[in-house]
């Protein structure tokens, strides 16, 4: 439990940094889990090819939430493109928990990519649907 | 009452001494075993009767004229008698194997469903049912044009049946849950039978949550249909039961195609084997169906009344306990009256899978989620609960240990 809620987790959960909406985002996407009820949804703002402005909203667990929360940080001022190949692996890098074995919690860091990546792609284009 | 309450309805050292599985440790920490409502644990007898199945006897049920065959029948057969008593059916032939509830229920709506109901007849449901009670009456509502009708619930967590009369008028089907997943509420099913009854519809009982708990006489409460699963009742996945008033199943087509449910096949058409052969096509489920004989006769050993006797006191312990812990909200009725021993509940500011993994890391097992009931939690207008729930091995130690735990998560999460 220790390495679930590390520090980290726990301060991007209680003060997630880039929660809310933007006002007329260029693209705005949402999913969930249907499992555990989750929730996230992420509004891009997007100029020139490059995101310059994200926040998302939902709700969910800590881990749900502080993937939301960390991801949205990491991809402003990032390239469309380089964004849209965001990885599973590179996601859990950054939030720094050791899931790989555990199927049931994966799915919930994960879901915040998927909303992601749901918004770059369009829903059902994006590349394993099932897996991010 | 304390930690120390008297629990001497049974030994519940040697009876904890029958389940392998709860002496083991999890996370470093011995395991307490808080999800039975989602599926129970078996003792050693039933785990012992499998493997002497596949030892000693396997062989298919109702076919071969050789001595493994015949005693893989006998007690195959003998194991449907057990379950009749068990529920106390009038004849071990009103007892169908299927896989589990699930099956069972789809079962009634294909075959009952689609042959009895028209455009317009309605399905009396209530909010609080598992989806597996829900879902197959959508269906069947999307290929006839049934109406699906909800009874509510109060502030409480109980049927609201001030309206039951007038929600009656022109229903053919009361499809019921006996005791709720989530609420843990036991509902007066024997009352709402017999109003049913009086305008002419049947009642099928979801007995998933009320049969492995409490004594569930089918005769006594009227009922038309029963619907449980062995693995919630310390026998195995993969095996539950159908139980029909005879003269309902005898009129009902039908529901899955194949070996044994027949009497005479032509190319073109066939002829229909007497219930409940009609309804089991295929090779059964004959290890699982011997070993859910055998739980039936560890239960009935131990006692129906005792072990919900035992459920009710760790229930009431555990009311009191959570009372405690701040900010935590428990859903269903506040007392132990016609209440079984699910308690879901939510604690402000921390998500159920987060209050769930913390629990999991000191070896205490609970589940989160909506528990297949989305209906009911869009009532309360959450997404997901915390679910601990309580089977005749629970101890109060284990109480004492969960509301421990909850303390520490409020403390991480605080």
């Amino acid at each position: 439990m220790d390495d679930l809620y590390r520090e980290l987790i726990l301060e991007h959960y209680k003060h997630p940094r880039r929660r809310g909406r933007l006002e007329h985002p260029d693209i705005s996407a949402e999913e969930h889990n249907p499992l555990c009820g989750d929730r996230v949804r992420i509004d891009l703002r997007i100029e020139n090819g490059i995101i310059t402005d994200a926040r998302f909203d939902g709700r969910g667990c800590a881990i749900s939430q502080a993937s939301a929360s960390m991801l949205t940080d990491e991809i402003v001022g990032m390239p469309v493109e380089q964004a849209k190949q965001f990885s599973k692996e590179q996601l859990l890098d950054l939030i720094g928990i050791p899931l790989s074995h555990n199927p049931v919690r994966i799915k919930c860091a994960l879901l915040p990519l998927k909303t992601l990546k749901a918004g770059l792609y369009g829903v059902g284009h994006a590349p394993d649907d099932d897996e991010v | 009452m304390t930690a120390s309450a008297s629990l001497s309805l049974f030994d519940i050292v040697a009876l904890r001494r029958e389940f392998p599985i709860l002496n083991q440790s999890v996370n470093g920490k011995t395991l307490a075993f808080l999800d039975s409502a989602a599926s129970s644990q078996k003792p050693r007898r039933v785990i012992d009767c499998l493997e002497d199945y596949y030892r000693r006897y396997n062989a298919n049920v109702h076919r071969g004229i050789y001595r493994l065959s015949e005693e893989a029948t006998f007690a195959f057969e003998r194991a449907r008698g057990k379950v009749a008593r068990f529920i106390n059916a009038r004849s071990q032939r009103e007892i169908v194997f299927v896989r589990n509830t699930t099956e069972a229920i789809n079962l009634v709506a294909r075959s009952w469903g689609d042959a009895n109901l028209r455009e317009g007849d309605r399905i009396l449901l209530s909010i609080m049912e598992h989806h597996s009670n829900l879902v197959p009456w959508q269906m069947l509502a999307q290929r006839t044009g049934a109406k699906l009708e909800f009874l509510p619930i109060d502030g409480e967590g109980r049927l609201a049946l001030d309206n039951l009369d007038a929600q009656l008028e022109g229903v053919r089907l009361v499809a019921i849950t006996q005791q709720s997943n989530v609420l843990g509420t036991i509902n007066p099913v024997a009352e709402i039978a017999r109003r049913a009854h009086a305008v002419g519809a049947l009642v099928l009982v979801d007995g998933a949550q009320s049969v492995p708990h409490m004594p569930v006489d089918v005769q006594a409460l009227d009922i038309d249909f029963l619907a449980f699963s062995g693995h919630k009742m310390c026998g195995p996945t993969g095996i539950g039961v159908l139980w029909g008033r005879r003269a309902i199943l005898d009129q009902m087509p039908p529901f899955l195609g194949g070996g044994s449910m027949i009497k005479v096949v032509g190319l073109h058409e066939s002829t229909y084997a007497d219930v409940p052969a009609r309804f089991e096509a295929g090779t059964p489920a004959i290890a699982e169906a011997i070993a859910l004989g055998e739980a039936v006769d560890f239960l009935q050993e131990v006692g129906m009344d005792r072990i919900y006797a035992h459920e009710r006191e760790l229930l009431g312990y555990a009311l009191e306990r959570l009372r405690d812990v701040d900010g935590l909200r428990v859903y269903g009725p506040t007392t132990t009256e016609m209440r079984g021993g699910a308690v879901s509940f939510t604690l402000d500011g921390v998500h159920p899978h987060d209050v769930a993994a913390v629990l999991d890391s000191e070896g205490i097992a609970v589940r989160a989620g909506h528990h297949c009931a989305q209906p009911l939690h869009a009532h309360y207008n959450i997404p997901a609960t915390t679910r601990a729930s309580f089977y005749l091995y629970n101890i109060p130690e284990e109480v004492d240990r969960l509301v421990a735990a909850l303390h520490k998560v409020r403390t991480l999460f605080g």
